[in-house]
């Protein structure tokens, strides 16, 4: 099981960096076998490509706006997942729905695509995040590990 | 009466860019740029150790994470006066080339080629035929029958599935598509080959950098690899010729397929020389320094106004005092308090939106002008200047990009050709090839230099007490990078970043003069108001990036989704 877990978006905004906070707080946390990777992306593009390749499982984690209130955890998969970002379209026109678009096309597509969101409150410039996401970071690491153990990956805490 | 058209490319998510035009006759006769470019990174740096300031920089854009690194700490350098070692000198050039090389083919293929290329006319054409289509364009190994015949199959079945992905927002059977069928199935390819290419370029960055994206290894005086040629846990022999494989794949591909692809596509589309000139003041610095203090380049670097090569004057080095006094912003049409003119060492930032005012302010954008004037940045700016200051690899594939384009399309085609849209892509692919040459003498100069025994990457900064002022620039990609900082008491006092993208985007500035985008769009034809594919190829040629900061995923808009808390 070749799994990478990968947290996106801008630590520079205040809630848009909670997807590189929660990975930070996996790897804090727990102990992982070598098949898994953690990769902070930050908002990077097409870099991220030779990451994703050939993964059997890519669990994402970022910022969802979903209207529910500030700090709750959503979890999508398969299908939706590219569907999602696919309103993401920047002016480079190449997000992750693109990326996993092209895993697609050169048959490099994760089995497993899974993706964790938490509904943030500031987007504003700085560098620590809302009372509500920060106090759900923790939540969201037990849950990306409790996702890796569903497939099998030995999870272990660091004492 | 003139028709407005507003192209919005997100509209659920402030920022980003929007373009206004307004149509008369079928061709646009006024043009508005408006976009959010980063604003509050002095928000975060003011009162922070100037050594840190570059890890946060990197974080700006998620494209233009290394530029950010290398124009950043050149500005606390600047400030301090600093000699940077040798070895740290080539390092950092080999990953800026690599990563602007990737950065141009990612450009051509993946964020542009489809602007001219129809995805759906491949599926149409006879692998046969391109084949020997390609193979009289060059040796490129891949270019046979089952290959693209097997990107044909692969096509087929990603446009049948409906899962079009990264093809999706294409404009196909438009009128100003023109490629054949076979042309078509080429370029598409080598979209799917340029994937894998693009990966090599960040190997290197990652054995140099550490890690990419947001590379590792830089720091304030130099940079933190380790030279040992003998141990495997630094910077060692083995790992500098895995580099130089990786260098030589690169330089394959770019002239075998980049360059050729350019001039097929320039050719076929020649009546694009015709079009998007606008702002024909190019702005560009040099890049690639060769000496501890900065005084002598691989690349130059100066100014030309009015599309006069024959004017060009030099800008020639980290102090050259024409442009770090010739550079100011205005604020007049965009969201910030007053109408300033200023330098920015004396800028402050303090936002006033006020909606898309057309005659008053429209943009988060601010308006840079050199000399009082707007500038265009970029290869194109980079290619002229080059030119112009008579640098010999520059000259050798302009003049073969200039030919080829002649005989493939029929007639000659003079420099004057390149300030158009197509000209920005040309000067793009000129600009690989030259960089890719680049490339492979830094790698031995930097073998060189580690042969002779030194080992040095880094160099202690020393702050003193009291104000001092620096600026960092970088020829980027995009264009004209630079980064200015004051520090009062080894703290960062002020802090800004005008991008390449703020240069070519900009506003109308303190004179109400158009900048580049807007400037470009005047007189391009638009077919079809509805799809307005000629403006996005204007646009696009720029190698826009704004306000790429932002990932955050919204709901609301993918009705298929439910949403269930956790």
């Amino acid at each position: 099981m070749n799994v990478l877990v990968m947290g996106v978006g801008n630590l520079l905004l205040q809630d848009e960096g909670a997807g590189g906070k929660a990975v930070e707080e996996f790897a804090r946390k727990y102990r992982v076998p070598p098949e898994v990777e953690i990769l902070d992306g930050g908002t990077s593009g097409i870099e991220l490509l030779q990451y994703i390749q050939g993964r059997d499982l890519l669990i994402l984690v970022d910022v969802v706006r979903s209207g529910n209130p500030c700090g709750t955890l959503t979890r999508f998969e398969g299908q939706h997942v590219p569907a999602l970002f696919r309103d993401k379209i920047s002016p480079h026109q190449l997000g992750i729905s693109d990326l996993l678009a092209v895993c697609q096309m050169t048959d490099a597509m994760p089995e497993k695509v899974v993706l964790f969101g938490i509904e943030p409150k500031s987007l504003d410039t700085g560098l620590t995040l809302s009372d509500e996401v920060a106090a759900n970071i923790g939540r969201l690491a037990d849950l990306v590990a409790e996702e890796l153990r569903l497939f099998g990956v030995k999870v272990e805490p660091c004492s | 009466m003139a028709k407005r058209i507003t192209i919005d490319p997100v509209t659920r998510i402030e920022g980003h860019l929007r373009v206004d035009c307004e149509l008369d006759n079928g061709h646009v006769s006024k043009a508005w740029a408006s976009g959010q470019m980063w604003r509050g990174i002095e928000l975060i740096l003011k009162g922070r150790d100037p050594r840190d300031a570059w890890l946060f920089t990197q974080r700006i854009c998620g494209v233009c994470t290394t530029v950010h690194a290398i124009a950043s700490v050149r500005s606390v350098e600047s400030a301090l006066k600093m000699e940077i070692p040798l070895n740290a000198q080539y390092i950092r050039n080999i990953m800026i080339a690599a990563h602007a090389i990737q950065d141009h083919i990612v450009h051509f293929y993946h964020l542009s080629a489809l602007d001219w290329v129809d995805v759906t006319s491949a599926l149409k054409a006879e692998p046969r035929k391109v084949a020997s289509l390609a193979q009289g364009m060059s040796s490129w190994s891949l270019n046979s029958s089952q290959e693209f015949a097997r990107v044909q199959e692969k096509l087929k079945g990603f446009v049948g599935s409906g899962q079009l992905g990264i093809f999706a927002n294409g404009y196909w059977g438009h009128p100003a598509m023109k490629l054949s069928p076979e042309v078509n199935l080429l370029a598409c390819t080598h979209y799917l080959q340029a994937l894998e290419v693009q990966r090599k370029a960040n190997i290197i960055i990652s054995i140099l950098g550490a890690k990419t994206p947001h590379i590792q290894n830089l720091a304030v005086g130099g940079v933190a690899n380790p030279i040992n040629t003998d141990s495997p846990s630094t910077l060692s022999l083995e790992r500098l010729y895995y580099v130089k494989t990786l260098i030589d794949e690169l330089g394959d591909f770019v002239n075998n397929v980049y360059f050729t692809d350019v001039c097929a596509i320039g050719a076929s589309y020649r009546d694009w020389t015709a079009y998007g000139a606008g702002v024909t003041n190019y702005l560009c610095v040099p890049e690639f320094p060769l000496d501890t203090k900065g005084t002598v380049f691989e690349l130059p670097g100066g100014y030309i106004p009015e599309g006069n090569v024959g004017r060009f004057s030099p800008i020639r080095n980290f102090e050259d005092e024409s442009f770090v006094k010739g550079v100011k912003e205005s604020v007049k049409h965009s969201w910030y308090k007053g109408d300033w003119n200023r330098h920015p060492w004396e800028e402050e930032t303090e936002p006033g939106y006020t909606d898309f005012l057309e005659d008053e302010k429209y943009s988060w954008v601010k308006a840079p002008t050199f000399r009082d004037a707007p500038a265009q940045v970029g290869p194109l700016a980079n290619v002229l200047c080059l030119y112009a200051a008579g640098h010999e690899a520059t000259r050798k594939y302009t003049d073969k990009a200039l030919a080829t384009i002649g005989k493939l399309s029929g007639a000659p085609v003079p420099l004057e050709a390149l300030h158009s849209t197509i000209g920005r892509h040309a000067a793009r692919g000129v600009r690989a090839a030259v960089l890719y040459e680049t490339l492979q003498k830094q790698w031995q100069l930097l073998m060189d230099n580690i042969g002779k025994g030194d080992t040095r990457t880094f160099n202690q900064p020393e702050f003193p007490k009291g104000e001092v002022r620096g600026v960092g620039f970088h020829e980027a990609p995009r264009g004209v990078l630079s980064h200015w900082i004051v520090i009062a008491d080894k703290k960062i006092k002020n802090y800004q970043a005008v991008v390449p993208s703020t240069w070519n985007s900009s506003p109308r500035n303190a004179k109400d003069a158009p900048g580049p985008y807007e400037a470009s769009l005047v007189g391009t034809p638009v077919a079809v108001p509805e799809k307005p594919l000629e403006v996005l190829r204007t646009v696009h040629s720029f190698d826009p990036c704004l306000a790429c900061a932002i990932h955050m995923v919204d709901t609301k808009n993918a009705e298929i989704v439910s949403v269930r808390a956790l």
